[in-house]
């Protein structure tokens, strides 16, 4: 019983005999382990066999990841077998050394820094001074190319959208939307005629209109004029992270962040009932002209989108 | 004749050799002008420990080896580009829209190049298999106290290497320019643009302008396949370089000190074990990569600023960050003519600081904490650092309880709650778990300490009978690889939890385990 432990007192590698119990296999009959790992590289390489085959017929791209990965698996299988079976079991010692160098070593160090790096200096701080000014002019100039010319400075681009007085409100694919368009209690997605196929307009202009079904509809108090027949705007930018507040849910009259669910009241002027979002989606002033189109009294009256520093 | 003399010659020329053939004269040759051979001979004989936890770094290794190999592939299909195209490919539900080349080569790459799909998912799956052994391995430094002296700097560069692996991993996802893609770099401007100061800047410099512009997948792309891996390649030098430096750490054991290694040589047990775990890695991920469908693009279709889809998921190791994200409130500061969004400034940057942070100085914490300073080459069983153990569990409770929180939508459609009910539920729970994990654990810890052989295999009882008919039963061995009463135990620094009862000498207390 105690057999299988004799011989568990790790050894060095340096000092072994050539019969030495350790460098015995630890299976106890090599034999049978032997053509186990026999069969597992023989599956293994006919399946990557196989993965040339597939690749070389163009198979399914499931089969070329079954017949590669089961190869590799096999093989890999086969070869920690071998490893852990059929090498000398071992265990072996090393020893460790003390990475710490004596006092007389450490201090031949610090003095070669100390005071050879002192005998450099002194009397010479002035030069010291002077490289080090050089150096830190460097690196600050060296900040405008790398820095600087990565992208234009802000401005005042996050403060307004392309919303003008009298912008004409279209759909994605460029057509005039008209007070007819849509049916109540429904909403879709306008943009600024002219900018709805440029990056920046599908970015920021992006307005999510809504329908409901009260004619005489107002959001608030000194809004009364922003919502002609029942047609709302609202900015579609969530005022969290910026994401498209995409899901409307009617029968609440709530516009949803599919992102981090935040809740825009409709009815209130989108202030926030729910969720991370912090500032009412900012709503867009409309009218309907004489020939019934969609279009905005002006731009928004405050940044649209997620806070930022120089935001009021 | 002519055979003799070729026999003769063979011989002539093995001794000419020397008694280790061509291979031993080719290294003497290499010696020669290398000076490798002492080296050499110990690298060959360095000792690896078996324990099955050492394997977990080794995982990480090998997913980031199969990520650089099938990466390498990708790049040779992929396009960085935001320049808009038809789509005219092989995936017809796509005909006719305009996309970015971004996209339609990503899509391409998948169905008209041979094996580009099984690349694309393994590169996926592997990243993901790469981030969670990282964490894992990182536990496992963290519970047993590998990171304690001398192995602090490398504790720093393994947290580093975690860091990096996330935010590739996201720049990666960001690549494709699909719709949830998409979205995701939307969310990571915005979190640029609520740092106070330098936000909109920040943001601006990274885009090269407003949100989306066109510099963003180009910077993006060499920031993953270059930058990134580069400065990833050199850590993992810099973490197995330091590895063979200090050596290995050990679990108490038989014949186990803190003077020297026990284990498996380099060569050929190690070098055995480890290429077949390397092929078993690479299997995996095949397998996985075969028959687990990752990220199809095709699917959630191009990105569109203006569009979104429901129950969006960024990839596991970011669901925390988004979690934290949505279970914040609303604070938010607006005065003196300025904002600052604290419902995003806190949860997306504050927070993650604070935790890589903490992670990073946790071995100057807890040296304080202790007044540990000796080095230790021996483990730590966490059950015998209660404290330790508590700390980090209640903090991978609170990591997972935020990533839960990531999927608030799902959760309250799945059980039929209300959102608002599943919102402040979480809340609630993600405050108050940790102080529920803390002294759960601890109290755990101090009980398994208390258990007699704790941490030991039973042994058998050994029956044998004399020739009269006597039955004696005697004990067999401890398994060599459990811990032994009889070692010597491993110092403990007494600061840790003092009795008062005891007074103790030179500042070491031994305790028997």
């Amino acid at each position: 019983m105690s057999d299988q432990h004799e011989h568990r007192t790790p050894v060095s590698l340096s000092d072994l005999s050539e019969n030495d119990p350790h460098l015995q296999p630890a299976a106890k009959n090599p034999k049978t382990v032997e053509l186990v790992i026999a069969i597992t590289f023989v599956v293994g390489t006919l399946l990557l066999a196989g993965f040339g085959a597939c690749y070389w017929i163009n198979a399914e791209p499931w089969t070329l990841g079954a017949t590669m990965g089961g190869g590799l698996f096999f093989l890999g299988v086969g070869l920690v077998a071998w490893g852990k079976y059929l090498m000398p079991r071992g265990p072996f010692v090393e020893e460790r050394h003390v990475l710490a160098n004596s006092e007389a070593d450490r201090d031949a160090f610090a003095a070669a820094i100390v005071e050879r790096g002192g005998g450099v200096m002194k009397r010479r701080k002035i030069l010291g001074g002077l490289l080090g000014g050089g150096l830190g002019i460097f690196s600050v100039v060296a900040m405008f190319p790398l820095l600087r010319s990565l992208g234009p400075l802000p401005k005042g681009t996050l403060f307004h959208t392309d919303w003008r007085q009298g912008s004409f409100a279209v759909d994605q694919t460029g057509r005039r939307v008209s007070a007819g368009d849509l049916a109540v209690g429904s909403i879709m997605t306008i943009f600024p005629e002219g900018s709805q196929d440029s990056d920046r307009g599908q970015a920021v202009d992006q307005t999510i209109l809504i329908r409901v079904s009260n004619q005489n509809f107002t959001t608030m108090k000194g809004r009364e004029s922003w919502t002609p027949m029942g047609y709302v705007a609202y900015s579609k930018l969530c005022t969290h992270l910026g994401c498209p507040v995409g899901l409307y849910e009617q029968q609440l009259q709530l516009l949803v962040c599919p992102c981090h669910q935040s809740m825009f009241n409709v009815n209130n002027g989108a202030v926030p009932q729910f969720g991370p979002a912090p500032r009412p989606l900012p709503q867009l002033p409309l009218y309907i002209d004489a020939d019934g189109f969609i279009r905005s009294q002006g731009d928004y009256n405050q940044p649209v989108g997620p806070g930022f520093w120089e935001r009021a | 004749m002519s055979d003799v003399i070729a026999a003769r010659t063979k011989r002539s020329t093995r001794e000419a050799l020397g008694p280790y053939g061509k291979i031993g004269k080719t290294l003497g040759e290499l010696d020669d002008r290398l000076g490798v051979a002492k080296g050499g001979r110990t690298f060959m004989d360095k000792i690896f420990p078996d324990h099955w936890s050492f394997m977990l770094g080794e995982i990480a290794l090998y997913s980031f080896v199969i990520l650089m190999v099938t990466g390498i592939f990708l790049t040779l299909y992929f396009v960085p580009s935001s320049a808009i195209v038809t789509y005219h490919g092989s995936y017809l539900p796509l005909d006719g829209q305009k996309v970015t080349q971004a996209f339609s080569s990503t899509v391409d790459l998948s169905f008209a190049v041979r094996g580009g799909l099984l690349m694309r998912q393994m590169h996926h799956w592997a990243c993901d298999i790469f981030v969670g052994a990282l964490i894992v391995h990182m536990a496992r430094i963290f519970f047993t106290g590998a990171f304690r002296k001398p192995r602090e700097l490398n504790w720093t560069i393994g947290i580093s290497m975690l860091i990096l692996a996330i935010a590739n991993g996201f720049l990666g996802y960001s690549l494709p320019d699909d719709l949830v893609s998409g979205t995701g770099i939307r969310i990571a401007y915005s979190i640029m643009e609520s740092i106070p100061f330098v936000g909109t800047y920040l943001a601006f410099f990274v885009f090269g302008g407003n949100f989306p512009g066109t510099m963003v997948i180009p910077r993006f792309f060499i920031l993953h396949v270059l930058i990134v891996p580069l400065i990833l390649l050199g850590l993992v030098g810099a973490h197995l370089f330091l590895l063979v430096r200090q050596k290995h750490t050990q679990f108490p054991g038989q014949g186990r000190t803190e003077k020297n290694v026990v284990g498996s040589p380099m060569f050929p047990v190690f070098m055995a074990k480890t290429t077949g775990f390397l092929f078993i890695v690479g299997g995996i991920t095949a397998l996985l990569g075969a028959f687990a469908q990752i990220n199809p693009i095709w699917q959630f279709g191009p990105y569109d600023a203006s569009r979104i889809s429901y129950a969006v998921q960024p990839d596991w190791y970011m669901g925390w960050l988004d979690g934290v994200l949505r279970i914040f409130p609303s604070w938010t500061f607006h005065s003196f003519g300025h904002t600052i969004p604290f419902e995003v400034f806190i949860p997306a940057v504050v927070f993650p600081g604070i935790i890589f942070n903490l992670a990073i100085m946790w071995p100057m914490i807890e040296r304080k904490f202790t007044g540990d300073n000796e080095i230790h080459h021996l483990l730590d069983r966490p059950s015998n650092r209660p404290k330790r153990t508590a700390v980090g569990v209640a903090v991978l409770v609170l990591l997972s309880m935020l990533h839960i929180a990531s999927a608030t939508d799902v959760i309250a459609n799945f059980f039929h709650v209300s959102l608002n009910t599943t919102l402040i539920g979480m809340r609630v729970l993600c405050i108050i778990s940790p102080f529920i994990a803390y002294p759960i654990t601890y109290k755990i810890c101090k009980e398994m300490q208390g258990v007699h052989g704790a941490g030991k295999r039973k042994t058998p009882n050994v029956v044998t009978r004399t020739a009269e008919g006597e039955y004696f039963a005697t004990e067999s061995p401890a398994y060599s690889e459990d811990m032994h009463d009889g070692l010597a135990a491993t110092p403990i620094p007494t600061f840790i939890e003092p009795k008062p009862e005891e007074p103790f000498e030179s500042g070491v207390r031994t305790v028997d385990r």
